[in-house]
């Protein structure tokens, strides 16, 4: 009797083991890997938090699949990220990912991501080496190339006929592949180039060696903590309003400008979305952004949010079938949704081809500090790689 | 435009030196009186910041934030030696090591639980948020320049209190031999947790200035405490003169090598190789100093 009864129990478990599985046809898993600790953790909150919103915007689900969303902080450490990213392929068998905002740490989880085909939409990290050598069918960047942002603010300066310009980044992929944007369309002489450690977080020795060099602008890239303990030891140390400060979109977003405060305001940067965008999207996306968090949204958010419309879209065009990795991978490719920043299309390597434009920093009738939109620069710009991509 | 460059950075590893001092003051009294290899000494450090930022916020004023953190810090400091850390007297180094690092956990956790994890970004007063002409085309920030000064403020402080008053020569009296002090009277327990609670409000006031310059997070005080331990072995295990003069030292050499090392590579490689090497190096720059000054004095400047 006893025995029956055990293996009825071990019969009763099997099924209920093998019951969710059944039940996964309707369910999208997503595995949200992002930095939710530390200086760089403004970024991921913001990708975590507008992932979530345009989940529950859409129903808790995502392509009429009921969305689960998998959070795991990575610290802004390869390891961890690494660790976490084989527990969401082998354990949570996750259908996608997003989330990453470190390039470093792209990197060192992709390998992952494309052997086990998990198809990885990122919300943030772009780098070079994923847009030309190394770029993969499981890869999507809903943001933008890293160079690009640089870019647009490299020709911005050349333009403006600056001819003595002091550049600074973190010293990690995206740092070097920022500068290298910056370069490509800026030919004035470089008065000094600085990789600084990254989450390094006073600046008093290098802030000495800039004014040495007397530079007639300086260019900084510091996203998250860095970019705050930047601008406000800039300001500090009495140079603001001496020296021009530019930066990419990164160094002023609305995640930091809060706590850089008035240290910020009037700076120029560029990128290819800004919360006063005029299109109905971009309106819903702030508006119920500020409801639900009580904050403005970065563009680390608006790329966050895009990501989950993508994924919305793509599966959608499957009718819910994931299985199918080619089509889904056709589906993303598509990118037959409606984003925030407006128009929005694919190239060949799988990044963004989008047009960037000139914001500054100016304080809101409520006395928020945010991004406004100035002058365009860039019309569908692709990326600098996608030559080397043999996609 | 090269003496401003050399003074500015000279003031900066000094500026460096003294927080390093006010860590490093705490750090080699509980070792050198309390023979206790206290590695939690950082968590003080992180916890004035939070409380200086907590009460700043409350009271709308940084200076009574910080005025607030350290006697609060203090407290809290005294509560763990009377819970804890008495415990661990009689024990081996090991234990104290694994206990103390315990504490770390501990007080990381529990800061993250109360404070959450994402940094928090304090503001220097408003009256020390400018710059002074130090000198002709060299303005250095207010509040950098009023670290410099409230440190060496502290050290002469401490100074007239080891050397001029009676809780001073007790603690020189427990340092130079514990068993003799007890047995003349002295009531070891309560000088250990005065003692305790001295080391935890001066690394309270470094972790609340610190925390303007820096950023107010979760383990800001681990990478502080390593260089603090380099401060205590250079400058001599109890010595607090030692402590000064090892803080400069190597808040100077710290500096000196961050700046001219990247610079002095950019030659041989690219930037972005030239300043992770030089970035590295110049992190190493200490301990090479350490194990100079060792070479030197195994017991280091002031050692006893």
């Amino acid at each position: 009797m006893s025995r029956i009864t055990a293996s009825s129990l071990v019969i009763a478990g099997f099924l209920a083991a093998a019951a969710p599985s059944f039940a996964a046809s309707g369910e999208v898993k997503v595995g949200m890997l992002t930095t939710l600790s530390g200086p760089g953790s403004s970024l991921g909150i913001d990708v975590r938090d507008a992932f979530n919103l345009a989940v529950k915007n859409l129903g808790g689900s995502l392509g009429g699949l009921k969305a689960t969303v998998i959070e795991i902080d990575d610290q802004q450490k390869p390891d961890v990220a690494k660790d976490a990213a084989t527990r969401l392929i082998e354990k949570e068998k996750v259908d996608f990912a997003t989330g990453i905002i470190f390039s470093n740490l792209m990197l060192a989880v992709q390998p992952g991501f494309d052997r086990a085909q998990t198809y990885y939409i990122s919300a943030n990290a772009s780098p070079s080496q994923l847009a030309g050598k190394q770029c993969s069918p499981y890869f999507f960047s809903a943001a933008y190339q890293n160079d690009n942002q640089h870019e647009a603010m490299g020709h911005y300066v050349q333009a403006k006929g600056f001819k003595k310009v002091y550049l600074m980044a973190p010293n990690y992929p995206a740092g070097k592949d920022g500068l290298n944007g910056f370069k490509r369309f800026y030919d004035g002489a470089v008065a000094g180039e600085v990789y600084t450690t990254v989450n390094q977080l006073d600046y008093a020795a290098e802030l000495a060696t800039l004014k040495a060099a007397a530079p007639d602008a300086v260019y900084v890239f510091y996203p998250g903590g860095m970019g705050v303990n930047f601008v406000k030891q800039w300001e500090q140390a009495g140079l603001k309003g001496k020296i021009p400060l530019f930066g990419p979109g990164f160094t002023f977003s609305e995640d930091t400008l809060a706590a850089m405060g008035d240290a910020a305001l009037g700076t120029l940067n560029t990128a290819q979305w800004s919360p006063d965008l005029d299109n109905p999207q971009n309106k819903k996306f702030v508006a119920d952004f500020v409801a639900a968090y009580g904050r403005l949204p970065s563009v680390y958010a608006s790329q966050a949010y895009d990501a989950a419309l993508l994924m919305d879209s793509a599966i959608r065009k499957v009718g819910g079938k994931l299985d199918d990795k080619a089509a889904l991978g056709k589906a993303l490719m598509a990118a037959d949704f409606k984003s925030v920043r407006g128009a929005f299309k694919f190239n060949k390597n799988h990044f963004p081809i989008q047009d960037f434009f000139l914001r500054e920093v100016v304080k809101d009738a409520q006395g928020r500090y945010m991004n406004k939109k100035v002058a365009p620069i860039f019309s569908e710009r692709g990326d600098a790689y996608v030559g080397e991509c043999s996609m | 435009m090269i003496t401003q460059l050399v003074a500015e950075q000279g003031l900066n590893g000094l500026q460096l030196g003294v927080t390093l001092f006010l860590m490093a003051a705490g750090l080699t009294l509980v070792f050198g009186i309390m023979d206790v290899i206290h590695l939690s000494h950082g968590s003080f450090y992180m916890v004035g910041a939070y409380l200086t930022a907590t009460f700043g916020a409350r009271f709308d004023s940084y200076l009574v934030g910080l005025a607030l953190a350290i006697p609060a810090a203090a407290l809290i400091g005294m509560a763990v030696e009377w819970i804890a850390i008495r415990k661990l007297y009689q024990r081996d180094h090991l234990d104290q090591v694994l206990a103390t690092f315990g504490l770390i956990m501990f007080f990381n956790e529990g800061v993250r639980m109360i404070w959450g994890a994402q940094p928090i970004f304090l503001s220097p007063p408003q009256m020390l948020s400018g710059t002074v002409e130090l000198l002709p085309g060299l303005a250095y920030p207010q509040f950098r320049l009023a670290i410099l000064v409230t440190g060496l403020a502290v050290a002469a402080g401490l100074a007239l209190l080891i050397q001029r008053t009676r809780l001073g020569m007790r603690l020189r009296a427990g340092a130079s031999d514990r068993a003799m002090a007890g047995a003349l009277g002295v009531d070891i327990d309560k000088l250990f947790t005065i003692v305790f609670g001295l080391g935890a409000g001066l690394a309270a006031l470094a972790g609340g200035m610190a925390g303007t310059v820096l950023s107010v997070q979760v383990g800001m005080g681990e990478s502080i405490l390593i260089l603090a331990f380099v401060v205590v072995v250079i400058g001599g295990i109890g010595s607090v003169k030692g402590a000064l003069v090892g803080a400069l030292l190597v808040g100077l050499v710290d500096t000196l090598a961050r700046t001219v090392l990247p610079v002095a590579l950019r030659g041989a490689f690219g930037n972005a190789v030239a300043d992770g090497i030089g970035a590295s190096l110049a992190s190493s720059s200490v301990y090479v100093l350490m194990v100079l000054v060792l070479a030197w004095r195994p017991k280091g400047l002031y050692g006893a």
